[in-house]
C-alpha cells in the first residue's frame, strides 16, 4: 500500500507538453487524407480488371507516381498516430507499452518505405 | 492490458432475498452489496419494497430499504434533490443521482449498483480519492497576479454568461465513471469531471493564469485521452456537456500556435 498523498500521484510528473501536437497532426493528416483517399479508391475502381502491364504505365504517370507516394506518406503517417493512442488506451505497463510502440512504429516506418519503393521503381 | 474481465474476489454473487416489513404494491430491487470485513465477493441481494410506503425516487426507496428492511444497506446521500452528488450510482445501467430518479421511469426491476470501475469502499460506496485529487490537480481557485482591487473582481455579464453550462458542476462523478478511457486509464486521463472544471476556470475572464493552466493539460493523458466518446454529456444528471468543454480546452491549446 502506498503511503502517497493521492494528490502527488495526480500530479506525477506533470505534463508532457506533447499532446496538442500529436492531436493537431492526427486531425490535419485525417483532412489531408480525405481528397487523397476519395482520389484513390476512384482511380482504382475504375481500373479494376486491367491487365498489370497497364496498371504499372499507370502508376508511372508523374501526377500519379506523386500523388501515390502523397497517399502513402499520409496514410502511414496517420495510421501510426492511431495505432499509438490505442496502445497507449488498451496496453498498461511501462515496458510492455513502450517495446509495443516502438515495434509498431518501426513495422509501420518498413512498410511505408517498402510502399515509396514499389512506388518509385515503377515510376522512375 | 486493459482487464476486461474480472478478477475471481469481484466475480458478483447471487445474494439473499429480503421482504419489507408491510405488504402494499412490492417492487423487486436489485443492490449490490460488497462487505470488505467479511472477506467475502461481493453479491447482488433483492429487495422486495413496498412503494406504498416509501416515497417516488429511486433515494427513497434505497432509504425505505435501510429504514426497514436492513439496516446495514451502505450508501452515500446528503441533499436529496440534486445539488450534492452524493448519491450517484448507476442505476439500471445509467451513472444517475438516485435522487432525482423516479423509481416509475423505470421499467421491470430496480438495479442498483456502485459507481462503475471505481474501487468499493462498502456497497455503494466509491473510494472517490484519486477524482476529487484529480479535480485539486486542476487548480480549481481563481488565480490572479493583479492587485486585489477594493471590492468584488469585476467580470461583464457577456464574460459571466461564457461560464454559464460550467459552473452547475456538483462533481458527482457520473460523466467520469461512464468514460471507457477514464475506465482504462483513471491514473493519469483527468477524466470529463476535473476536464470541465479545469474549463470553468479557463473561461473565467478574472482568472490571470489561463497559459499556465493550459500548459499544465498539454499532455497525451491528462487531457488527449478523451476521444469524444460523449459518454459523459449522455450521463450528466444536470445536463452539462464536459465533451464540449473538453473540446473547447483542445481548440484553445491550438489557438496559441
Amino acid at each position: 500500500m502506498s503511503l502517497q498523498h493521492p494528490l502527488a500521484r495526480v500530479k506525477g510528473l506533470g505534463a508532457s507538453g506533447e499532446g496538442s501536437h500529436h492531436w493537431w497532426l492526427q486531425r490535419t493528416s485525417a483532412l489531408t487524407l480525405i481528397p487523397l483517399s476519395i482520389w484513390f479508391v476512384f482511380s482504382i475502381l475504375q481500373r479494376i480488371g486491367e491487365e498489370q502491364v497497364s496498371i504499372q504505365s499507370w502508376i508511372a504517370e508523374p501526377m500519379v507516381a506523386l500523388l501515390l507516394t502523397l497517399y502513402l506518406v499520409f496514410m502511414f503517417f496517420h495510421g501510426q498516430l492511431g495505432l499509438q493512442v490505442v496502445i497507449e488506451d488498451y496496453v498498461h505497463g511501462k515496458r510492455k507499452r513502450m517495446t509495443l510502440l516502438l515495434v509498431v512504429k518501426g513495422a509501420m516506418i518498413f512498410a511505408a518505405l517498402a510502399s515509396i519503393f514499389s512506388v518509385l521503381r515503377i515510376a522512375l | 492490458m486493459a482487464e476486461f474481465s474480472l478478477p475471481a474476489n469481484s466475480l458478483v454473487q447471487k445474494g439473499r432475498k429480503f421482504k419489507d416489513v408491510s405488504s402494499g404494491q412490492l417492487r423487486s430491487v436489485q443492490v449490490y452489496r460488497w462487505d470488505p470485513d467479511t472477506g467475502e465477493n461481493p453479491r447482488v441481494d433483492t429487495f422486495d419494497v413496498d412503494m406504498d410506503a416509501c416515497g417516488p425516487m429511486v433515494l427513497d426507496v434505497l432509504l425505505r430499504i435501510k429504514n426497514s428492511i436492513d439496516s446495514t444497506l451502505t450508501f452515500r446521500r446528503s441533499c436529496r434533490e440534486g445539488i450534492c452528488g452524493s448519491c450517484s450510482m448507476n442505476i439500471n445501467g445509467v451513472n444517475t443521482l438516485a435522487c432525482t430518479t423516479a423509481a416509475a421511469e423505470i421499467k421491470g426491476d430496480i438495479k442498483i449498483y456502485p459507481l462503475p470501475h471505481m474501487s468499493v469502499i462498502k456497497d455503494l460506496v466509491p473510494d472517490m480519492n484519486n477524482f476529487y485529487a484529480q479535480y485539486a490537480s486542476i487548480k480549481p481557485w481563481l488565480q490572479a497576479d493583479s492587485a486585489a482591487p477594493d471590492s468584488e473582481r469585476l467580470q461583464s455579464q457577456e464574460d459571466r454568461e461564457k461560464l454559464d453550462g460550467l459552473y452547475e458542476c456538483i462533481l458527482c462523478a457520473c460523466c467520469s465513471t461512464s468514460c471507457p478511457s477514464y475506465w482504462w486509464n483513471s491514473d493519469r486521463y483527468l477524466g470529463p469531471a476535473a476536464l470541465l472544471q479545469a474549463y470553468r476556470w479557463i473561461a473565467d475572464s478574472r482568472d490571470e493564469s489561463t497559459g499556465e493552466r493550459l500548459d499544465e493539460l498539454d499532455d497525451a493523458f491528462k487531457l488527449y485521452r478523451c476521444h469524444t466518446i460523449m459518454n459523459c454529456t449522455n450521463a450528466c444528471p444536470k445536463g452539462l456537456n464536459p465533451a464540449k468543454a473538453i473540446s473547447e480546452i483542445k481548440q484553445t491549446i491550438i489557438k496559441r500556435k
